[in-house]
Formats: structure tokens, sequence, C-alpha cells
């Protein structure tokens, strides 16, 4: 089957053109631009021109009070915006040595679970629309939605949430939404089995899937790319246990691998790691302590004078925030390692010989949000 | 009854046109409706009562629209590309048999005629990508052309099976000969071939490829190719391809309906008349739109495989079978 | 020589299940809100833009004019006066202007505020032909003129 083009026996200059994709392409999800060298329909070479939505998130953290950069950490991954919350409020407790309370910690991880079913159910639905499916996304948002209003009862929003704070949580979980998780939990596992029967098991999509967009284990480590990409490639890191923080260690989850390291892979890592957090919700529901929601925190916030890290797995990989506090009421300096750029940084090597068909798969497959990208 | 031929052309001439306009709009319409509720949602309810209207609405939009001819596109074939895809899909319904008695034109080389005219479809389509000048009509462009003449030959390999079967170039006489129940039907007339089901579905996938419907809308593909060779079209020129495009459905659907599901006969033997057609006929472009909404679409390569690989030996094979048991078991 | 037909019948038999489960959903009520006709009403949590709380017993704000929520803005979208009035202890509010188009709806004031003279907004249906309506959004007017206790 013709599915890559070997160029090592041709001879002359090819005539080859330059393909614009985006930054308004219809494949690109968001302000993406991709210029491809194009031999027919292979792609000859691929060049990611990004920062068309750059918004200076790390200069922004080191201009304002610590707490007042919680609003952005939802906003540089909208769709983990939970995960993102954790990792900045976690350095910040780190920093300043703030204990938090076990329920907070439970509900921490409660949500942000939650936060990566939506994430990664926003992802089927894009992706299947990457190729042309259109009716499963419909069906992917008729249960993100429910998701979406308890977290919206919850939290008061329904994207950027900004529930985390220093020590704990915002506001304390209500009946309501512990009663409503459990019943979305029940309803969630008879649709994760249609949609293996209307997407994962058609025909079409395992011709598109299978065997296509390689990125094996060593292109992943040579770009750092994580998370699905990497555990797609068979390797199982997952910083939820190679760092564990919050109460992910007394939690029981497999980490799901895929040898092949191509675009069904990564699919199938995905739909697994959906149950899997479904598992983990089901766990932390049963085991939700009572308690206070938040811990004694100062008003004014001064964490001592050092370098600070700390890594979440998000729903696309591992974002890494580094704090440098000098002391005072304002970060010295905020870094914010984000997944996308990374996972997106594999896509000009590993596209290069690929139809065009395919390397738009290969692209829906990494599962990009674009200001993550650019931050 | 005898009609004075001008009269009789005049008829059928408005007839066809407005079945194929009425058609063209309310099917967008039944599309966005049958998309809307597999997917669990609304659809159009805004113009008109469950947005009846809005294929109105949507026709004087597109017509008040400004046409662009981008510049550095041959005009003439830009211009000429709608027009193309238009006639020759209109032409098929000249002699579409719609009952024994409803036939715009009863010629008995009808079958021939209707895939003659059928395949002119794919040159308006690449005109219409190669004149755009744009990078994304011309690789949709090219698809096609691949795509389409790939599957022209599993889809006149079946129509010549039925052709031995019914011996007659005629629609009506095609037609004719189905009469009976629905066992007399060419997609259940086992004893000429026991696998004329699996031809009536080749058939279909043919159909289907050939009007460039999903899972092979090569021709659009508007997560890869923005909207293939439609890029650059504004307007009604835009308008007239999507027009085409309904017209081709209808077309390729009454030729099922008409080589393998007995036209105008009733499956119980009673009533027969143009209603068994055409609820045939819907049924099967529902069946269209219902694929669609269900599957992404396939690769380019794909498709060429699916073709060469599995669809022309099959209709190959069919051809073969019928044959061989025609000359055995005579008529 | 199995391999490609099973791979054919079985490819076709999972085309068939798709179907059959778009089918399914066919027939299946609709789950969306048709928007302009029908809306949702918000949680109680849900965070819109902020008002200024009315005091039932006195219909005002209880707003002492501290500037917290001032400082503590990340966007830096409020702007506070406030004035004492001969008699009262403490200050009250005469000005209280959010400006919308920065604010990102983070609650960092409602949460600063230490006489909890804030709350959110359930309205979301906001829409304005002019910028300036959102520009500047004054508080302290609304909330006199808000029927509501």
């Amino acid at each position: 089957m013709l599915k890559v083009l070997d160029t090592s026996h041709s001879t002359g200059p090819q005539e080859t053109f330059v393909l614009n994709l985006g930054p308004q392409h219809p494949a690109t999800h968001g302000v993406l631009r991709v210029k491809l060298t194009m031999d027919g329909e292979f792609i000859t070479n691929a060049e990611i021109v990004c920062g068309y939505i750059h918004r200076e998130h790390e200069k922004m953290g080191e201009n304002r009070k610590w707490d007042q950069f919680l609003p952005n950490t939802s906003r540089i991954d909208y769709l983990s915006a939970m995960m993102y919350t954790h990792a900045y409020v976690a350095v910040v407790e780190k920093a300043a040595g703030i204990q938090v309370p076990r329920r907070a910690e439970y509900v921490r991880v409660l949500t942000s679970e939650m936060n990566r079913i939506t994430s990664h159910l926003l992802w089927w639905g894009a992706f299947l629309i990457d190729l042309g499916g259109l009716t499963p996304m419909l069906y992917a948002f008729d249960d993100r939605e429910m998701v979406l209003d308890l977290l919206e009862a919850l939290t008061g929003a329904r994207l950027t949430f900004c529930y985390y704070r220093f020590g704990g949580l915002c506001d304390d979980v209500t009946d309501d939404f512990l009663t409503g998780t459990r019943k979305f939990v029940k309803h969630f596992r008879p649709r994760l089995k249609i949609f293996r029967r209307l997407v994962t098991d058609n025909i079409i999509v395992r011709k598109r899937l299978e065997d296509l967009g390689h990125v094996p284990a060593e292109m992943c480590r040579k770009y750092g790319a994580t998370g699905p990409m990497i555990r797609g490639a068979g390797v199982a890191y997952d910083v939820r246990r190679a760092e564990p923080y919050s109460v992910y260690p007394e939690l029981e989850f497999d980490i799901p691998t895929q040898p092949a390291g191509d675009n069904m892979a990564r699919y199938l890592v995905r739909m697994a790691e959906m149950e899997q957090s479904l598992r983990i919700i089901e766990q932390t529901l049963d085991k939700m302590p009572d308690g206070p929601f938040m811990a004694k925190v100062p008003r004014i916030l001064r964490p001592p004078a050092g370098d600070y890290v700390f890594a979440v797995e998000s729903a696309r990989g591992r974002f890494e925030v580094r704090v440098v506090s000098s002391g005072k009421e304002i970060p010295h300096r905020v870094r914010l390692r984000s997944p996308c750029f990374c996972n997106l940084s594999v896509f000009e090597e590993a596209c290069r010989g690929m139809l065009l068909a395919d390397a738009l798969a290969l692209m829906g497959s990494i599962d990009l949000v674009i200001p993550d990208i650019d931050r | 009854m005898i009609i004075p031929e001008p009269f009789r052309l005049l008829t059928s001439l408005l007839a066809v046109a407005g079945f194929i306009g009425a058609n063209a709009a309310y099917l967008v319409w039944v599309e966005r409706k049958a998309a809307a509720w597999f997917q669990r949602r609304a659809g159009p309810t805004e113009v008109g009562w469950g947005g009846l209207l809005q294929p109105l609405a949507d026709a004087i939009k597109l017509m008040s629209k400004q046409i662009i001819v981008p510049p550095g596109t041959d005009r003439l074939l830009f211009c000429l590309a709608p027009v193309l895809i238009m006639v020759p899909a209109a032409m098929c319904f000249a002699v579409l048999p719609f009952s024994a008695a409803l036939v715009p034109r009863d010629i008995n080389v009808s079958l021939l005629m209707v895939f003659a005219f059928g395949s002119l479809n794919v040159i308006a389509v690449m005109l219409a990508g190669w004149s755009s000048r744009n990078k994304y009509a011309i690789i949709s462009a090219a698809r096609v052309v691949s795509q389409n003449v790939a599957y022209e030959i599993p889809m006149l390999l079946v129509v010549i099976t039925v052709l031995m079967v019914s011996r007659t170039m005629n629609l009506t006489e095609i037609v004719a000969k189905q009469a009976g129940g629905f066992w007399h039907w060419n997609v259940f007339n086992l004893a000429a071939n026991p696998l004329m089901p699996v031809t009536f579905v080749i058939f279909f996938i043919c159909m289907l490829a050939e009007t460039n419907r999903a899972p092979f809308d090569m021709a659009e593909a508007e997560s890869e190719l923005v909207a293939g060779v439609f890029t650059e079209y504004a307007g009604m020129g835009f308008g007239v391809f999507f027009m085409a495009e309904y017209a081709n459905i209808v077309a390729g659907c009454a030729m099922a309906t008409i080589l393998f599901l007995g036209g105008w006969h009733s499956p119980i033997g009673l009533w027969p008349g143009v209603w068994w057609f055409l609820l045939k006929m819907y049924f099967l472009i529902f069946t269209v739109i219902w694929v669609r909404w269900t599957f992404p679409r396939t690769q380019f390569y794909g498709l060429l495989n699916l073709s060469w690989k599995i669809l022309i030996p099959l209709s190959l094979f069919t051809l073969v079978l019928t044959s061989g048991l025609l000359k055995i078991f005579g008529r | 020589m199995k391999a490609p037909f099973n791979e054919v019948i079985s490819g076709f038999v999972s085309l068939l299940t798709g179907m059959g489960i778009t089918l399914g959903q066919l027939f299946r009520p609709i789950v969306t809100v048709q928007y302009p006709h029908q809306t949702l009403t918000m949680p109680k949590r849900f965070r819109g833009h902020i008002l200024l709380k009315k005091e039932p017993t006195t219909g005002k704000s209880t707003c002492v004019a501290c500037d917290l929520c001032v400082k503590a803005c990340p966007s830096d979208c409020i702007l506070v006066e406030g004035e004492k009035k001969p008699g009262e202890k403490r200050k009250s509010v005469t000005l209280f202007e959010l400006d919308y188009t920065k604010c990102s709806l983070c609650g960092a004031c409602v949460e600063v505020c230490p006489v909890d003279a804030l709350e959110y907004s359930r309205a979301y249906n906001l829409a304005s032909t002019s910028k300036q309506e959102y520009k500047v959004m004054d508080l302290v007017k609304r909330l006199e003129d808000s029927k509501h206790p």
C-alpha cells in the first residue's frame, strides 16, 4: 500500500509547492499556521509557525501578586483548566509550605479527572471532525455538557473554572454535585461502549488511523513529547505515577499504554484514559473525607526565596510550573512548561513523507490546544 | 390519450426542471433536518414552520451574494464549470421512467444515455478545480478525477450484469421485467446470480463515490482542503454546484431503484405506480444522508484501494458468474 | 487467502453497526436548548459580573470603600470612591465602577471583600451596541435602579 513517499531514488529538482495550512484553516483548530512543502499530495517538509496567540502568560505572572495569577492558569490550556490551576496552586503551596486539607486534595483530584474526561471528549469529537465524521462530536458534547453542568454548579464557570486556591478550594463540594457525579459515572460507561462500536471499531476509522503517523518513543524523548503521545509509543510515563502528587498514590488506576506509536495507539490511549478517570472518580467519591476544605493561609503571601517546581499530568501531558520567589509579594519568575508545544514539535519530523490527509489525522491525534502552544 | 408532441415536450421540460429544483431545495432541508436528528439537535426551525422555508432563505442569500471571479483564473472555464455540472445531471432525468406511463422521453438506449451523461460530471468538477487557480481546489480536483474514474468501472460492470439479466437497454423495459412481488426485483433475482444483493451494494457504494458524497467526499473534504474544488466559488456559483450534487444523488438513487428495486412496482404486487418509485427512491436518498452522517471520510488511497482491489474484482466475478449461469441455464 | 475476505465482511459489519447506532439516536429526543426561545437559569454559584449587594434594611450597599477589591483585582478593572458622611462610623460608597471589558470573572474581589458587599450577577445574555456600556459599569447606579431587594 502506498503510504510513504520514497524520495531516495528521485533525481533532479523536484516540483514542489508550498501549501499554507492556517492560520484560519479548518484543520488547525485555531490560529496555528503550518507551511507544508508538498510534492503532489506528499509532504516533504513542514514548518510550524506559531505565536499567533502569544499572550505573555509568564510575564503576566511576574507582574502581579501570587494569587492574582490564578485566573490566568485556567486560560493557558482552557481544556484542562483544573489541572493547570492545580499545578500553580501546588507549586505556591510548596513554596509557602501550606498544608492542604485532605478533603481539598480529594476534591482536586475528583474535579481534575472530570476535567480530563471533558478534555478527552472534546478531543474525540474534534478529531473525528478532522477525519470527516461530524456526528460523533455531538454525541461527545452531549456527555461533556453533563460534566460541565456539574462543574458549573460547583465552580461557577464552565471552562475557566479557577476553583482551587492556595491551601484548598474556593468553596466546598455540595451533595448535589457528588450524587450528580455518581450518576454521570453510571451513565458514561455504556456511552463509552457506544463510542467504541460507532467509531473505534469502524473500518474507515481503523484504516485511517492504524499504522499511520508513527511517533516512536525515541522521537517523543527527543522532543519532550509527553502524555498520550509517549504513552501511545509504549512508554508508561505518567506524572501521576512518576512524580506522585496530591492523593494519587492512594488511588488505584492503570496507565494505559499502546506499543504501536501510531495514530490509533494515541486514540486508544485516550479512550482508555477516560475509563481510568472514571475509576479514579469513583474511588475519590467513595473515599472523600470530611473536614475543612481550606487551610489557614496568610492574607499576604510572601513565599521564602527559592526555586520551586511542580508538575502535573494534564490531559495533554506533563505541565510543569517553575516559580522563583525572591520572598516578595510578586514572583520573581514564572515559567510554564506546556505539553502542547513539545507535542507539536514532533509533527515536523513525523509528518515528512506522509500524505496530506494522513498528516492532518496525525495532527488531530496530537490533540493540540493552540493557546497552550503559544502561552 | 395522445398528447400533441410540442405540448408533451414542454410539459416534460417543466416537470423535470420543477422536479430537480424542488428536490435540490428540499433535499437540503431534509439533509439538514436528518443530520440534526441523527445528532440529536433540532435543525432549522426559524424560517417557516419547522424551517420549511429555509431553502428559500438560503436561495435568496446565495443569489444576493456577489459572484467573485478571483484574479488570474480562467474566467470562461470558471464560469462554465457550474453550468457543465448542472446540465448532464438534469439530462439524466429526461429518460428516467417514473412509472409505466410517466416517462419524459422513452428511448431504447436510455440506460446508456444516463451513464454517458453521468460520467460528464467529473469533467465539470475538474474544470472547476483547475480554473480556480487554488492549490486546495487543484488537489481536490485531481482526487475527484481519479476517484470517479476508479468507481466508474465497477459501477458499469455491475450495470452490465443487470443488462445481461434483463437483456434490454430501455429503462422502462428493465423495470417492466421486474413486475410482480419483490422476489422478482433484480436485487433478489438470485436465480440469475446468487450474488445479486452484493451487486446492489456495489452499485450503491459506486453511486456514493460518483456523486462525491461522504464517505467519499474528496471534492469537498472540508477539514483537509477547506472546501475542495468549491473553495473559490461564491454565491450562486456555489449554489449551482450544491444543486447539482443533489440532482446527481436523486438521479443515482432513481437509477438504483430502476435497476435493482423494481422501479414503480409494488413489493407485494398491488397498486403499482409512481408512489412506489418515489418511496423507494427517497428511502435510498435517506440512506445516502444516513451514511454521510455516520461515517468519517475515507482516505484518498483507501477509496482507490477499495475500488481496484475489492469492488472491481467482485463486480467482475459477478459478471462472469451471471454470464456463466445465463449460458448454462438460459432463460 | 481468507484474511482479505474476512476483513471485507467484518468491515462491512462494522459499517452497519455504526449505521444502526446513528439510526437509534435518530428516534431519541433532542438534547439541545433552542437558545433564544429557551434559556437556562444559571446555578447559584454562577460567576457573572459583580454586583453590589443590597442590604435589605437600608436598601443601600454595605460597601465601605476600603479598596481591597481594587488591590485584589488582577486586571485592574475596579474603581471605588467613597466618602465619610456626617454621623456615620464608616465610609460609604459613592462610586463603584467596573470595567467589564477587562474583567476575567475570577471572583477575587468577591472573596476579598471584608463586608461581603459584592455578589455575582447571574446574567449571561450580555450584549450591547456600544463598548462604552461595558467599559464603565456603574454598579452604584445599578443598585439604586434595581427593584428587587
